[in-house]
């Protein structure tokens, strides 16, 4: 043998209808290396990955372990072989323990009390912090994470996956999974990070393999890369950056939240508390948090979805919203777009069309006596379609045919293209591509030059930080005091985001 | 009156009470897997008939229950397969069972109607099943006991084992259960098949203990009451016996208000009683916000594993 390579994948194709989501990928994992899985959000990297863990199974091509030819035929088998996953979405159950978790995740039947002390003797080890009796709906995102890698950790396993770990993560959180990844590694475990962040790559892994289109682009080694040539590498074009004009001044105030207070929906919802801000004309107003902190609250409570008793908590231009409902709301300027793009902001089953008549009905006049102009909604599409180069066969597309990020497109360009006063979006370019997301960039930045005023909520801090001209942290449904983004600290950014979840609720 | 009267009236509480307690136990071990079975009430039937014929042909009580698990197992399995298999709607295809169930137990009635069965023997001498004061505790029939022993049994499972633990996540988390490695339908198939034989059990206990003889439909909505049962427990099994026992002394006060014929509201009050007391606990339980939490999340959702 001549390189002790741990995992060896050669030709490895994967085709599912109409698209093949891996194409001829081929490269190797050493030994107690760290190695980046770098790509777009449907460059394959999530399909290659489920293939070694054997949640799926490869068309073509061979995976070598520790030089054997394997089949992984289920995680079971890769379990057994030493392939631990961590998983983007936490395979978490919300209303069990950590240790029903945990023990949920392990083949062997291991006894209650012994998996306990094994559990604590892991985190011990590598400093994780978790209380195995706390259920898991009470925990925080950082801590929920730990519990996976607490469980992958379990089976001391040869070959970490770790699928974007870090998009949930405060900067602090960050910083202490990378000490434990790098721990591991020293003691000869190979980890395979799959992310798009590329100043993290840079500070953490060894060698980075790029995939693009379900093609290998390139393995390089990250320290000798830019940011920015690795970023190209993966989109396949230059990067754009956002232009907007400098020293632009902001108008009167247009948007102003006063004491606004949201009791909590349903057991695990988060309520907001006396929350307070302003936004001027012109400006973007940030909101980051870690997820589950009250950003969808704010969002409901903002677009009118979840009324106030309170008409002064919400006003816009001077008048009073905050008892109005979503229609009303939209009567005076309100535009908002919600996190959840099928099922919230669009119908899947409805054409483009006529998802453009639930929102701009009012506005655009799309509705005469009862009977929806079917003609004005078609225009109306087919020019958010036009303007925001939406990739659908039309206005009479349905909505569930086309890609998250193009529903995306289509979804802000229908809010945008009604010149909301106000426009409150959350989670704009989640599981958007890069190419998509600068454009829906471009657009709020566009739309605040008119004289907008922009809220945005997002858990992507490095989105806010390049985006907006203030902002303000949420944690525990409470909002931080507001900070200009051209001074603020990144961390005093991740202290607020931890706020009363991670270090500080491990005091007993 | 007095005394006599109030151990009589326990009795009958506890009789009508054991099969709302043992088809709610078997419902509930269903909905923590995820799956909501609104067939008990036909399920119970079909464990009804099935009991009652196999006692006739065998003489043997015992195999009576054993044939009405059977029975209900079986009905439940063909809800399974159309749910589990061919994921048709969840709350249409439990109605059509029910339905079913009604009208098959009818059919596999007819050449039994008008016979009667051996009951079962006491399992307790008869100087304390028969004795005066002691037959409050040991007077009852066998299946009273068996429901009995189920609840801590169930208890035990769902909270202690390795398979309750499989069970409940499931229930939870479909996909994740799925993704970790679990085999999300054959859980299912036996969290359903084990509902079913349970709500076979009761179903006999109506035509093999309270009237040893078999009449159509007479199970008289019961299965309906189970369901209320399991989630006015709120999916609790210690609150599930607390409620079949609340819901026994609902349905007694009814027959008690028929029998004597004094009663100063009518006995349809009575009877309607437990429905209504399912309504008012259940907007009490949700105001409280508290019902949610311990619900199955997956309930009533088919499973749709992508790719």
């Amino acid at each position: 043998m001549a390189s002790p390579s741990r995992l060896e994948l050669t030709g490895i194709t994967k085709r599912f209808p109409g698209v093949l989501a891996n194409d001829n990928v081929g490269f190797s994992v050493k030994t107690g290396e760290i190695h980046a899985l770098l790509g777009e959000n449907g460059a394959g990297k999530s399909t290659l990955v489920k293939m070694i863990y054997g949640i799926l199974q490869p068309d073509a091509g061979e995976i070598r372990w520790d030089g054997q030819r394997i089949s992984v035929t289920n995680p079971k088998a890769a379990r057994k072989l030493g392939i631990g996953m961590v998983f983007q979405h936490f395979s978490l159950f919300e209303a069990m323990t950590v240790l029903e978790n945990i023990a949920l995740g392990m083949d062997a039947k291991i006894p209650a009390r012994d998996l306990e002390s094994r559990i604590l003797a892991v985190m011990g080890q590598y400093g994780l912090k978790l209380e195995p009796h706390r259920i898991v709906s009470t925990l925080s995102v950082g801590e929920r994470q730990r519990i996976e890698i607490v469980r992958a950790l379990l089976l001391t396993p040869k070959l970490l996956i770790m699928d974007e770990p870090t998009s949930v993560l405060t900067p602090q959180e960050v910083e202490q999974l990378f000490t434990v990844l790098r721990k591991l590694a020293q003691e000869g475990c190979s980890i395979l990070y799959i992310s798009h962040k590329l100043h993290e790559i840079k500070a953490l892994c060894d060698t980075a393999t790029i995939l693009r289109g379900g093609k290998l682009v390139d393995t390089c080694d990250p320290a000798v890369e830019t940011s920015r040539s690795m970023a190209e590498k993966m989109i396949g074009s230059s990067l754009k950056d956002i232009s907007r004009v400098a020293g632009r001044a902001f108008g009167p105030s247009k948007l102003v939240v006063k004491a606004l207070s949201l009791p909590a929906d349903g057991p695990f919802g988060t309520a907001l508390r006396d929350i307070s801000f302003t936004v001027r004309a012109g400006e973007i107003f940030g909101v980051a948090g870690v997820a589950g902190n009250g950003q969808n609250a704010l969002l409901l409570a903002l677009s009118g979805e979840a009324p106030n008793q309170d008409p002064a908590s919400v006003t816009v231009d001077g008048v009073a919203v905050g008892h109005l409902q979503a229609r009303a709301r939209r009567g005076h300027g309100i535009g908002s777009v919600p996190e959840e793009r099928n099922g919230h902001a669009a119908v899947p089953i409805f054409t483009l069309a006529d998802n453009a008549v639930l929102t701009a009905r009012d506005r655009l006049g799309m509705v005469r006596a009862g009977l929806i102009d079917a003609k004005a909604a078609r225009t109306y599409a087919g020019e958010v379609i036009e303007a925001f180069s939406v990739k659908a066969t039309g206005p009479s597309a349905l909505a569930e045919s086309l890609s998250g990020g193009n529903l995306q497109k289509y979804i802000m360009g229908r809010e945008i293209l009604q010149k909301p006063q106000v426009l409150v979006v959350s989670q704009p370019t989640w599981g958007v591509d890069a190419g998509a997301a600068g454009s829906i960039h471009q657009a709020l930045v566009d739309l605040a030059a008119t004289g907008s005023a922009i809220v945005v909520i997002s858990q992507d801090l490095d989105e806010l930080l390049s985006l907006c001209d203030t902002m303000a942290v949420i944690n525990g449904g409470r909002l931080s005091p507001p900070m200009v983004v051209a001074e603020a600290k990144i961390d005093e950014i991740g202290l607020l985001m931890g706020g009363i979840h991670g270090e500080a609720s491990h005091a007993p | 009156m007095g005394i006599d009267f109030l151990i009589a009236a326990i009795i009958t509480v506890v009789g009508l009470s054991t099969p709302i307690l043992l088809a709610g136990l078997g419902e509930l071990v269903v909905e923590k897997s995820g799956v909501l079975n609104l067939g008990v009430e036909g399920m119970m039937l079909v464990g009804a008939i099935s009991g009652f014929a196999v006692t006739v042909y065998t003489f043997n009580p015992w195999f009576g229950v054993l044939g009405a698990a059977a029975g209900g197992a079986l009905a439940s399995l063909i809800f399974a397969v159309l749910v589990l298999q061919l994921n048709s709607n969840q709350v249409a295809t439990g109605l059509a069972l029910t339905i079913f169930g009604t009208g098959i137990s009818s059919l596999m009635g007819l050449s039994f109607t008008g016979r009667i069965v051996m009951p079962f023997a006491s399992v307790f001498p008869d100087a304390l099943a028969k004795h005066e004061y002691l037959r409050l505790i040991f007077g009852h029939s066998p299946l009273v006991y068996f429901a009995l022993i189920m609840v801590p049994l169930t208890t035990w499972f769902l909270k202690s084992t390795r398979a309750g633990l499989i069970l409940r996540a499931v229930g939870e988390n479909d996909l994740s259960a799925h993704s970790i490695g679990y085999s999300v339908i054959k859980v299912r198939y036996a969290a359903i098949a084990f509902g079913g034989a349970m709500a076979g059990i009761g179903g006999c206990y109506f035509s093999m203990v309270i009237t040893p003889m078999w009449a159509e439909k007479m199970t008289a909505g019961r299965g309906w009451i189970a369901l209320a049962l399991v989630v006015f427990a709120g999916w609790r099994t210690g609150r599930l016996l607390t409620g079949a026992y609340f819901f026994g002394i609902l349905m007694a006060l009814e027959l008690y208000a028929k029998a004597s014929g004094f009663s100063f509201l009518p006995s349809q009050f009575w009877a309607a009683m437990p429905y209504a007391m399912t309504v008012v606990a259940l907007s009490f339980i949700s105001s409280r916000g508290t019902a949610g939490a311990n619900a199955p999340a997956c309930l009533g959702k088919p499973f749709l594993p992508s790719t």
